[in-house]
């Protein structure tokens, strides 16, 4: 068992992203597709979602062209469902995963049918027609909605990944609390579904991002969150959870940490 | 004469407790409402944001001296009738529909209130009718819109048009703003304005309606 790295870089609305999309730049996205795949990313990030006239259009042009680049497996990320049904019938490498569901009624039902028909991996966000959850209470409410639903609609345990969807701490003294509380209950009553998040919010309106970003992570993986969508060029947040992975017993023989250290993301 | 710089910087410090108790010195002697509120509070609240925008505060920050304000804000406003309560305009906030995302909108809003708007906050998941009708209730000169989603972007442009067929466009101004927004978005859709952060977003209403 190892923590999941989706590769988050492909976005249009970073900075960087938008004009290699927006000029075709195929050779520009495939080496950041390349990149993330050779730094450990287990799965690629496609999100279009900024190009709201052509969104459908430019999704299959993003999916085809990191296929060019990368044999990993591609997370297909939009809140259009239309969107994301373009980038799954053009996914061709292992078994896709979409980002994501939610517990709204509409959302649910647009994109269930889609996890199903790919036999996709799915990213379940723990909102609901109620709107942004506060606390784990608001959190664990939608879990216990969601995951028994998915279950019987056919979605293997294995392939959930619940975000508990993380605030920031200084619009909130307790957000990161309410997302460690929901980590543990979630690991205890269902332990075999994933848990996954972005951990950028947690820092948002503080300086020194950076830093509460990777205690965010080490703090959560220590919980049982067991994926991360992040910037896996970041040596300092790799490094960081292949050590941590080796404390919490997740890395046989400490492999996956001696061979980033050969590798040298350790070197300075 | 009451000593208006030092709870200027009692807001500045976010000090809520000496915040009030200035406040209620000062009116207890005699200062009148109406100055505490444009020579003490708002002034602070403005060092505030200017600090913000610069990168030398922080969220917390910022929300610690909202409230500090809000509790000198609530010995004075008994004090002072409705109608002559200063106001530097009226904003209708909210998120636009099928969008729930409220942190950077709530930010936004206490940041014009504290530099002296009056703001009606809609909400989440705003439909363009609610916003038109709020527009007729409360003759704001701004909607400002969020949007925090991509596919919700377009839900301002819903509000905009629907404002045209209204016969209210030329009425007000209306500001943009959200992670997925850019400015190139807000001329796209014929925005009055867009803006990165909620200190910009307040000093863009002062230099719409400056």
């Amino acid at each position: 068992m190892s923590i999941l790295i989706v590769g988050e870089l492909i976005n249009t609305s970073r900075k960087a992203i938008k004009p290699a999309v927006e000029n075709k730049d195929a050779e520009a996205i495939k080496k950041v597709a390349k990149d993330q795949d050779e730094a450990g990313a287990h799965y690629i990030d496609v999100n279009c979602g900024t190009q709201v006239f052509n969104e459908e259009e430019t999704m299959k042009w993003l999916v085809d062209t990191v296929q060019e680049a990368t044999k990993k497996p591609l997370c297909i990320d939009s809140p259009n469902p239309k969107a994301i049904e373009v980038g799954l019938e053009n996914h061709k490498n292992g078994q896709p995963m979409i980002n994501s569901i939610t517990d709204e009624k509409e959302r649910y039902e647009t994109i269930l049918p889609l996890v199903l028909k790919y036999k996709a991996k799915v990213i379940a966000l723990c909102m609901d027609d109620t709107g942004m959850p506060e606390t784990a209470d608001d959190r664990i409410k939608v879990v216990d909605s969601l995951v028994p639903k998915l279950l019987d609609a056919g979605v293997p345990a294995d392939d959930i990944y619940l975000d508990p969807l993380v605030k920031p701490v200084s619009t909130g003294d307790t957000a990161g609390l309410e997302v460690l509380d929901t980590v543990k209950y979630i690991k205890e009553k269902y332990p075999e579904v994933h848990c996954t998040c972005g951990m950028s919010n947690i820092s948002y309106g503080l300086p020194n991002r950076k830093v509460l970003n990777w205690v965010f992570m080490i703090q959560t993986m220590t919980v049982g969150m067991d994926s991360y969508i992040f910037n896996p060029l970041d040596k300092n947040l790799m490094g960081l959870l292949y050590a941590s992975q080796a404390t919490l017993g997740m890395d046989q023989f400490c492999m996956q940490y001696l061979t980033a250290h050969r590798n040298g993301l350790y070197e300075e | 004469m009451a000593n208006f710089e030092e709870l200027s910087n009692a807001v500045i410090a976010g000090n809520e407790a000496k915040v009030k108790e200035l406040t209620q010195k000062a009116i207890d002697e005699g200062v009148e409402a109406i100055d505490i509120i444009n020579e003490g509070l708002i002034p602070g609240m403005t060092v505030v944001g200017t600090r913000f925008k610069a990168g030398e505060m922080f969220v917390p920050e910022v929300l610690m001296s909202a409230r500090a304000m809000q509790g000198g804000m609530e010995l004075v406003k008994p004090l002072i009738a409705d109608t002559d309560m200063p106001s530097a305009g009226t904003v209708v906030l909210g998120t636009v529909k099928g969008d729930l995302h409220d942190i950077g909108k709530n930010l936004v809003g206490m940041m014009m209130e504290s530099a002296g708007f009056k703001v009606i906050n809609m909400g989440v998941d705003v439909s363009a009718e609610k916003f038109v009708e709020a527009v007729k209730e409360h003759k704001p000169q701004v909607v400002a819109l969020s949007a925090l989603l991509t596919t919700t972007m377009l839900a301002m442009k819903d509000v905009i048009e629907l404002l045209k067929e209204e016969g209210l466009r030329d009425d007000v101004k209306v500001l943009v703003g959200g992670a997925p927004v850019s400015q190139d978005f807000a001329d796209e859709i014929g925005a009055d304005g867009y803006a990165p952060d909620a200190a910009s977003a307040t000093d863009l209403v002062k230099s719409l309606l400056g």
